[in-house]
């Protein structure tokens, strides 16, 4: 028989005992079902941990410094250690070339210059820490009062909630407000300018300058968990404007007793990837370049493993109901096989086949399976989202931010029908080979 | 041998037997029958019940195989066919017609009609076609989209009929066809296989332990006993003209 037929004849028959195939097809929807919710809290929470580490800005990023810069603190380098000059600057150059590494979202500066905060002519000593745009997705600004910069190179401040209340009793009033920092430019020597005769013209001048900046947010926690240097700022400006600004550097100051000190060298640079595990292998490539690296161990990498785990358990328990639903099928077509004993020999009688016989058991068993599967996947979503609900209407009771702790990814839905409907051939296997294995002549004989 | 087998033997039968193994005893259902139908003959098996007439119309049906013995239809002998092959005999060379009608109830009778055709992967718009010309056939065209249940014993039985030659099978095998209706419509029902035997040449071969009727319809007749051919008459009755 062809497949369009087998199927027709399959649905005929399921819906000839329509209670009894519903109730069974019930059974499998509600395996499927819990099998579906219970992924999707184990998906969903891993999805929320793995929000929740790479907002935190910290694992997915190389923190890269100068060997010129710690010699001397490492002992393993010996005496034949190259000298300073001959170690790699971090420069322009080397930058750019971690810039091109594979899978490198960003390379930026980490910037933090000590100021002088004048506003309404009071003035106050603050660090300012400058910030990437992708700072915007770390938790921190999660929850701002205000906005984050509007653009990259925005002459635009985000205070931290500690330093507003300084500046104002009312922290809030101080949005769209403007106040002035005023800090030390780096100004190359132009032309020997300030050096004199028969001297080493490298060097450089300090220059006070000052910047206005528009109060844009207010943030109540550290970026990046309080973890970096540019966490304790108390003043954020984007990266961008703060590498404009041409601030004096710590490693200025280290550089000038070097040959190279008119030659703009960062303190260090972060590099940040796509993705934590990309980490491992950055880093090494940017240790071949001549650099010191340090990036937090891959913490995804056992969060995986953990939650592999709790998937699998989850998975199981959620599997029981479905291993009960398989039995019901069995149950269901044996019976349909003793009911309809006679149809399966006139079937036989007009030229069906064994096999025939065989595929139109084994299509209703997979029918049953599709349509429990997909009325459980259904169930199942409803019953994970239902628990979100729950949960979040429990956490605002609690005055906490609501989370996604359930998730039905595309891959969740298919394995699922997929399992479902296997599940079911499976449970179709005896009884349609019982279907095709009956006399004729016995179920036909006049009774 | 007579007129009829002279244009090739449609049925070849030798020694055939069935025994069943019913508990301790051995049940010899046929034993050692032999039987020969020729092309567009009909053909009445007669003998009481448990005479062994349906068994041997089960293995002429390829339903059922011998325990010894061999049976050529057409001569391919079906002792030698695995069951994949017996169904493909089933679908295109016989049409089978039985006592209780073995209509599907849950179906119209176009859809029962159209059941063989599904079978034999007929395509689907060739199928309308030859369920109504079925059906028109045996004067059911009017009656297709209903179930059996709504029909008489008659109708039925002439729906059996239309749905046994849909797929023109060479082969008409009716197992008591007139065993479940009155004498009248019984006649009605022979009628109509006499008279598809006689238009579409079909070799048609009818069991039933009703010898005055089998007389009138059928050409030749086989008396069964205990499984062994019986002597008995083998030509036809008043109204077996050719």
């Amino acid at each position: 028989m062809k497949a369009p037929d087998l199927l027709e004849l399959a649905t005929r028959n399921l819906r000839e005992s329509i209670l009894r195939n519903s109730l069974t097809t019930m059974g499998i929807a509600v395996g499927v079902a819990s099998l579906v919710a219970m992924l999707s809290l184990g998906i969903g929470l891993q999805e929320m941990a793995g929000r929740r580490l790479s907002r935190s800005g910290l694992f997915d990023t190389i923190f890269v410094t100068s060997r010129q810069d710690f010699r001397g603190f490492d002992r393993d380098e010996g005496r034949d250690a190259p000298k300073p000059e001959e170690l790699r600057a971090l420069d322009q150059s080397a930058r750019e070339e971690m810039a091109k590494l594979a899978n490198v979202v960003e390379v930026f500066p980490e910037i933090r210059l000590m100021t002088e905060v004048r506003y309404e002519g009071k003035t106050n000593f603050a660090f300012v820490a400058a910030l990437p745009p992708s700072a915007r997705e770390i938790e921190a600004f999660e929850e701002m009062k205000g906005k984050f910069f509007s653009s990259e190179k925005a002459e635009e401040a985000v205070l931290s909630d500690e330093f507003a209340k300084e500046l104002s009793k009312k922290p809030e009033a101080l949005l769209g407000q403007e106040l002035v920092v005023r800090y030390a430019e780096r100004q190359p020597l132009a032309g020997g300018n300030g050096a004199e005769e028969g001297e080493d013209p490298a060097g450089f001048s300090v220059v006070r300058r000052e910047q206005k900046l528009r109060i844009v947010g207010i943030i109540e926690r550290e970026p990046y968990g309080g973890l970096r240097t540019v966490s304790r700022g108390r003043v954020f400006i984007p990266t961008a404007l703060a590498e404009g600004l041409n601030v004096l550097q710590f490693s200025d100051l280290r550089g000038a007793t070097r040959d190279q000190s008119d030659r703009k060298t960062y303190t260090s640079l972060v590099v940040r990837l796509a993705n934590p595990s990309q980490v491992l292998a950055a880093q090494e490539a940017i240790k071949k370049m001549g650099f010191r690296t340090f990036s937090i161990l891959d913490a995804t990498r056992n969060m995986r493993r953990f939650f592999a785990i709790l998937d699998l358990f989850l998975g199981i328990f959620g599997s029981l109901a479905l291993a009960v639903a398989s039995i019901g099928i069995v149950n269901t077509l044996v019976m349909a096989i003793l009911e309809r004993r006679r149809e399966i020999g006139i079937l036989k009688a007009l030229g069906a086949s064994d096999a025939d016989v065989k595929r139109l058991f084994f299509v209703e068993a997979g029918v049953m399976g599709a349509v429990g599967g997909a009325a459980g996947v259904a169930l199942g979503w409803a019953l994970g989202r239902a628990i979100n609900w729950g949960t979040n209407a429990y956490l605002a009771r609690q005055e906490l931010p609501p989370e996604q702790i359930w998730s039905v990814p595309w891959w969740l839905v298919a394995a699922a029908l997929a399992f479902s409907v296997v599940v079911s051939l499976v449970s179709g296997l005896y009884p349609a080979a019982r279907a095709a294995r009956l006399d004729p002549v016995q179920a036909l004989r006049y009774e | 041998m007579n007129a009829a087998i002279k244009n090739g033997s449609a049925i070849h039968a030798v020694n055939v037997s069935r025994h069943y193994r019913m508990g301790q005893t051995e049940v010899r259902a046929l034993d050692g029958v032999s039987l020969e139908v020729a092309r567009g003959e009909f053909l009445a098996l007669l003998g009481s019940s448990g005479s062994g007439k349906s068994t041997l119309l089960n293995l002429i049906a390829g339903l059922d195989r011998p325990t010894s013995g061999s049976v050529e239809v057409e001569g391919r002998d079906l002792a030698r066919m695995n069951s994949e092959e017996l169904a493909r005999y089933r679908r295109h060379t016989t049409g089978m017609v039985f006592q209780a009608f073995n209509l599907i109830p849950s179906m119209t009778l176009a859809e029962n009609v159209d059941l063989p055709l599904r079978i034999a992967e007929v395509e689907r718009g060739e199928r309308e076609g030859l369920v109504r010309e079925a059906l028109k056939r045996v004067g059911l065209e009017a009656r297709m989209g209903h179930r059996p249940s709504e029909l008489s014993g008659g109708e039925q039985q002439r729906a059996a009929i239309a749905r046994a030659l849909v797929n023109r099978p060479s082969l008409l095998l009716a197992d008591e066809p007139t065993g479940n209706l009155d004498s009248q419509t019984g006649e009605e029902i022979l009628g109509l296989v006499k008279e598809l035997n006689q238009s579409l040449g079909m070799t048609v071969v009818l069991v039933t332990h009703e010898r005055p009727l089998a007389e009138r319809f059928a050409r030749r007749f086989v008396f069964l006993a205990d499984g062994r051919l019986a002597e008995g008459t083998q030509t036809g009755g008043p109204g077996a003209g050719a």
